[in-house]
Parts: structure tokens; C-alpha cells; sequence
């Protein structure tokens, strides 16, 4: 407490901000050691009684901890005591909401890294069949076509996206709200439906399934990730350079083109890589537009292509224990492909900043 | 002496007009054009469906909702096709809503953990994780779900059973337990989770920080102040992302399809081994499909677009509203 009267001649020092309601070093130590008590304790009911495996084991933890939890405060007053359950509860609801997604990270790199061998990532699946040994055959095919029909559609999409992020930010006309409603309306758009839609239009009038095909349903789901994205970012360029080219002359036009738009490039990258990570995984639309194939395919218009989800989709529903292990990998895979988008988002995106 | 009046008088803001000349109106024309096509888009996806399954309508009218066949005739006239989309629209709907009974509880709980509870360290690690996590493709969640979900579902399915059996939600007439809505509105409500938890986070954590400290400064617990302002403040914002977070699990393909036992028979019973959902139908019929067939997947496509785009038009309203009260 003595830190808050300064003396009269340091008067520029900013005392140090109080917090009483931190617990101190003693209470968190005790904290912990009881909580480790009740890991322990729960690991022996789980040992010595019926309960059994991870949901058992989370079950008793919890029911320890109520019980601690109780005792700890049999000598608070109501309000810290509901507090203190409320932690409880809040602290399980975390763990469980959190736990597939760990579980899923953990599960895909220990299954998936077993197959994960240097032909996985050069060959293809033509000359071997889905239950061959995991040193033959590969995923290449699938990432070759993937990379296509996700490039191609970034290149449909990111122009458009752009063009209504700057109409949101920049124009402003009366559709405004309109657009904004249409663009979050979008988002929501079934990826099967986006693939029936292609399949109804495209693929009907080139009568055949393609990359091109696959490309276009992925864009349909792209859009809106890559306009939103886009004008949160043009969002940020701060008023005072739009004026600033105004009073230079500029006309909105070079304004926008010349002043706006390249402030924020990186942003926009980013506005584009979210968009992939967020259309790379997609299997539903590709198993009504492109198919899938065991080969190489270089020709977007060339028939049915290979993709890695369609990749990984076609082996699961064979089943077998060689074909799931190539699913895990191609899993892996996948999600590799979306980790390094994000992060390549965040790096990109957290240069504008600066 | 005073100054005249006159000149102590501010002037009047001068009106702001812009001229634009030709270039301008060039740029702004291309510029809404590109803006447009995602609302032409919106409205191609909706016709270009309709119009394609207009013959289904046509043909069978509200039967194709409310009907609970799906059965290929032979060609011939022997057997006469029929198919209608009853089971599978209650089936989407019904593990739809047990995701999300599933997901919101914890979605909220989990916000709230990482924007009050966590150490800033934390905090910090698990919001990048939950946008990575909100980022993972249906399929690995399916894939999660097969292989490593199932035998818990099953096992959480049988004790649900043998306690609660006398439900007639919960009551089974197979003992098997895998494959039925429960397991998938489970595996659902994993996959949606994270997506709300995001949008929830977002909000909570826009929350003003002075009503927070002041709660604080009034004597208030951690829930005190949670409940007092957190929650009342973040309210519609967590509604919006739940309406997305069904949007999401109304529309799911794959995961559903991997984990559902797709039976064309009204089921409400959660732990039976058979449901439905539109979308999986389609994956599912569309490579075997007839001509005639292929049109009533269209149709049942064009019943799920308008049934999530209700969805999605509702949540962004409620978004919308909330953001703009600020």
C-alpha cells in the first residue's frame, strides 16, 4: 500500500496499479497443489472403480473438484462462494469445448506421420491400389489439384472481393447495406448447394466434371470470406490519407487506385489466403464438380481431377486399415496446408500494421 | 468596448459537394459491378435451382416435403419413382438442434474462459488456436469422428439408454448405438463450437472496459461482473453466432455423412441408429442418380438453400443490430 503515497519530488513516477482481488502467491500454490491432489485423486477412482477411459476420467476430476471447491469455501460468504462454482463450471465447459480440437491436432499428427514418407508427397495413386503397402503411392495428384482449382479460384475471387470491399469502404452508394447483408447472407451458403449449383450450370453446359468446375464451386464459397476480409481491412486506412489526396488534387478514382488500395496490400493478401485456408479443405461441392482421379491432371477442362479431400474422402469409405492410415496422412496434410495459410496470414497481415 | 457581434459569429460550415467527372464515374460503375455480382450470384444459385427442380414441384407438390420415400422407380412404369424429403429435413433440423443444445454451453463457457479466466499468455495462445480450429475442413472432424468419437458415443448412447430409457426421446429398438443422431449431432457440435466460441469471444471481449472495472471497484465478483454486464452486453452477438454456427451444422455434408445411418423413416428417437440430413442425401444419390432423380436431389438442394439462407439472413440481422447499437 505504501507504493501509492510517492514522495512529493518523484511526482512524474505513476504508482503502480493495485489489484487486491489477486490471489497472492500462497493461495495460488495452495491452488495448485490442490488441484494436482485432485488429478491424482481422480486417476485413483478411475483405477480402483467402474468409471473408465478419458470421459471417465474428466467425470471424476470434475466431480473432485466440486467437492474441493465446496470445502475450500465452506467459510466464504454466498457471493465468492457461487464465484468460485461458477469458475468451476466455466474452467469444465472450456475444457470440454476445447478438447475435440486438441484431440483432433493430436490424433491427425500421430496417425497421420506414419505415412508421411517422401513418395507420399511425390507420386500418385495410378498403379497403386488404396491398400498397398504405405512406401507406394502418394498424394501428389491430389495436392497438384487441389493447388489448381484453389488457385483458380482465388484468381476468380480476389478481383471481385476487392471490388466490393473497396464499394463498401470507398463509394459507399446506396446499396451499401444491401451489399453487406448479401455478402454475410452468402456466407452461409451450404458447400454441397454451391457444388449443385455448379453442377446445374457448368458442368451441364461442358458436359463433363473438371478442375474448372471444382474451381468455380470453391469460389462461390470463397467470396464472401475474401469481401468481408477484404473490407475489414480497407477499413483501417485511416480517413486523413483519403483527405490528404483529396486536397492533393486526386480524384476518387486515383485516390482509391493509387492511395488506398496500396496501403493496404498485405491486408489484402491476407483477405486472399483466408479465403484458401477456408475453401482448401472442402469435400462436399468437389464430389459433385471435379470428382476425383488417380492420376496426374494438369488441364483444369481435362475431366475429372484429383483433390485432397476427395483423396481422403474415397479411401476412408474403403476402409481398410492401409486406406485409413493414407487418409490420416492426407489429413495431415491438409491441415499442414491450412496451418501454413494461417500462419502466412497473420505474418502478412501483421505487417500493415506496423 | 465589445467586439461586433458579427464577428463573433462562427461561420457557417461550408456544404461539401463532389463533382465527379467522367474517370470517377467509370471507376464507380465497375466497382458496384463487382460489388453486385455477389448479390447477382445469390440470386443465379436460387433460380438456377429452382428452375432445374421446377418439375418436382411440379410434379408432387407438397408431397415432396412432407412424403418419407425416396425409391427410384424401374423405368417401366412398374414402379413408380417417388421421392420426398420428409425424414431427411426433420433429420437435418433434429441433429442441427442437438449440436447446438450441445455446443452452447460450452461455447459460451469457453469464451468467457479465454477472455476472463486465462492468463494473458493464455489467452493469447488459445485465440490464435480457436481461429486455426474453426479453420479445420468438416472431413478431418468426420474422419476424428469414425475413428477416435464413435466408441465414446456408443458408450455415452448405452448409459444414456439404460438411465433414461423410459424418454421417448431417448428410447432405442436395436441396441446398436453407433451411427445415430446423437454420435452425429455430437461430432456436429465439436465442429460448430469453435465457430461460435470465436464470435462470442469476439464480442465479449468488446465489452467496455470500464463497466467491467467498475463492477470490479462496486465490490463485485469475477461472475458478478459477467453476469451483470458481460452477458447482457454480449447477448445478441452470441445469438448471431449461434445462428451461424446452425447455418453451419443445417448445411454439413461430410461429417454427417460418414456418421449417420441414412434411413428414409421419420426417427426422433436420438439414440437409434438412423436418421437423415439433405445435404448427405444428395452425396450420397448423386452418383447412381437418374435423370429424373438427379432433379429431386436439385429440389431437396434448393429446400436446404432456402432453409439456411432464412437461417443466415436471421443471424446477420441480429449481428448487424448488435454492432450497430454501439
Amino acid at each position: 500500500m505504501s507504493t501509492i503515497i510517492a514522495p512529493a519530488e518523484k511526482t512524474e513516477v505513476v504508482p503502480e496499479p493495485i489489484t487486491p482481488w489477486k490471489p497472492s502467491q500462497k493461495t495460488k500454490s495452495v491452488s495448485i497443489i490442490v488441484f494436482l491432489a485432485s488429478l491424482f485423486l481422480s486417476a485413483a477412482i478411475v483405477l480402483l472403480t467402474g468409471l473408465a477411459g478419458i470421459d471417465g476420467f474428466g467425470l471424476a476430476l470434475f466431480c473432485v473438484v466440486i467437492v474441493v471447491t465446496t470445502v475450500r469455501n465452506l467459510r466464504s460468504n454466498q457471493k465468492s462462494r457461487k464465484d468460485a462454482f461458477v469458475g468451476v463450471f466455466v474452467a469444465s465447459a472450456a475444457m470440454l469445448a476445447f478438447f475435440p480440437w486438441m484431440s483432433i491436432f493430436a490424433s491427425v499428427i500421430v496417425k497421420g506421420v506414419r505415412g508421411l514418407q517422401p513418395n507420399f508427397l511425390v507420386e500418385n495413386m495410378q498403379f497403386t491400389t488404396p491398400d498397398d503397402e504405405l512406401n507406394m503411392g502418394g498424394a501428389a495428384h491430389a495436392v497438384i489439384g487441389s493447388m489448381l482449382m484453389v488457385s483458380i479460384a482465388a484468381a476468380i475471387t480476389l478481383p471481385l472481393g476487392i471490388l466490393s470491399g473497396v464499394y463498401l469502404t470507398e463509394i459507399r452508394g446506396r446499396l451499401t447495406f444491401l451489399v453487406r447483408f448479401v455478402v454475410q447472407s452468402m456466407s452461409g451458403v451450404p458447400s454441397i448447394v454451391a457444388g449443385l449449383f455448379v453442377y446445374t450450370t457448368f458442368v451441364d453446359y461442358t458436359s463433363k466434371f473438371s478442375g474448372m468446375a471444382g474451381a468455380l464451386a470453391l469460389a462461390v464459397l470463397m467470396l464472401p470470406t475474401v469481401a468481408r476480409t477484404a473490407e475489414e481491412v480497407l477499413k483501417l486506412v485511416p480517413d486523413d490519407l483519403r483527405s490528404a489526396s483529396y486536397a492533393l488534387g486526386a480524384r476518387q478514382w486515383r485516390t482509391s487506385l493509387m492511395v488506398v488500395l496500396p496501403t493496404v496490400r498485405s491486408g489484402l493478401m491476407t483477405a486472399a489466403i483466408l479465403g484458401v485456408a477456408r475453401v482448401i479443405g472442402e469435400t462436399a461441392p468437389l464430389l459433385l464438380t471435379s470428382l476425383s482421379n488417380n492420376s496426374f491432371v494438369f488441364n483444369p477442362l481435362g475431366g475429372p481431377i484429383g483433390s485432397l479431400p476427395t483423396y481422403v474422402f474415397g479411401l476412408l469409405q474403403i476402409g481398410t486399415e492401409n486406406s485409413i492410415n493414407r487418409a490420416w496422412t492426407g489429413s495431415l496434410v491438409l491441415l499442414i496446408l491450412v496451418l501454413v495459410l494461417f500462419t502466412t496470414a497473420r505474418y502478412v497481415g501483421g505487417k500493415d500494421k506496423k | 468596448m465589445s467586439i461586433s457581434p458579427g464577428l463573433q459569429a462562427t461561420p457557417e460550415a461550408r456544404e461539401l459537394s463532389v463533382i465527379f467527372n467522367r474517370a470517377d464515374r467509370i471507376f464507380r460503375r465497375i466497382v458496384t459491378a463487382g460489388a453486385l455480382t455477389s448479390l447477382i450470384l445469390l440470386g443465379l444459385i436460387g433460380t438456377f435451382l429452382f428452375v432445374r427442380s421446377a418439375q418436382i414441384f411440379n410434379d408432387r407438390g407438397l408431397k415432396f416435403i412432407t412424403g418419407s420415400n425416396w425409391t427410384a422407380g424401374s423405368g417401366d412404369g412398374v414402379i413408380p419413382d417417388d421421392f420426398s424429403i420428409g425424414p431427411m429435413l426433420t433429420g437435418t433440423l433434429l441433429v442441427s438442434l442437438i449440436a447446438l443444445v450441445l455446443s452452447m454451453p460450452l461455447a459460451i463457457g469457453g469464451a468467457l474462459f479465454v477472455e476472463f479466466y486465462a492468463t494473458p499468455g493464455l489467452k493469447k495462445v488459445l485465440t490464435t488456436l480457436l481461429d486455426l480450429a474453426a479453420a479445420i475442413p468438416s472431413l478431418i472432424f468426420g474422419l476424428w469422428g469414425v475413428v477416435f468419437f464413435s466408441s465414446y458415443g456408443e458408450r455415452w448412447s448405452d448409459l444414456l439408454n439404460s438411465r433414461f430409457g423410459w424418454l421417448p426421446l431417448m428410447e432405442v429398438q436395436n441396441e446398436v448405438f453407433g451411427r445415430s443422431p446423437f454420435v452425429a449431432g455430437c461430432v456436429l457440435a465439436s465442429l460448430i463450437t469453435p465457430i461460435i466460441t470465436s464470435v462470442s469471444r469476439e464480442v465479449f471481449s468488446r465489452t467496455p472496459r470500464d463497466l467491467v472495472d467498475t463492477c470490479y471497484a462496486l465490490g463485485s465478483t469475477r461472475w458478478g461482473a459477467i453476469k451483470t454486464v458481460v452477458l447482457p452486453f454480449g447477448k445478441s452477438g452470441v445469438i448471431g453466432g449461434a445462428m451461424l454456427g446452425l447455418g453451419r451444422a443445417l448445411g454439413e455434408t461430410v461429417a454427417v455423412y460418414l456418421l449417420l445411418n441414412i434411413v428414409f423413416r421419420y426417427n426422433f428417437r436420438i439414440l437409434e441408429s438412423e436418421g437423415g440430413n439433405i445435404a448427405s442425401l444428395i452425396a450420397l444419390k448423386f452418383g447412381e442418380a437418374t435423370e429424373y432423380e438427379l432433379k429431386a436431389l436439385v429440389a431437396a438442394g434448393f429446400v436446404l438453400f432456402l432453409l439456411t439462407l432464412v437461417v443466415n439472413i436471421v443471424a446477420a440481422s441480429i449481428v448487424e443490430r448488435s454492432t450497430r447499437h454501439r
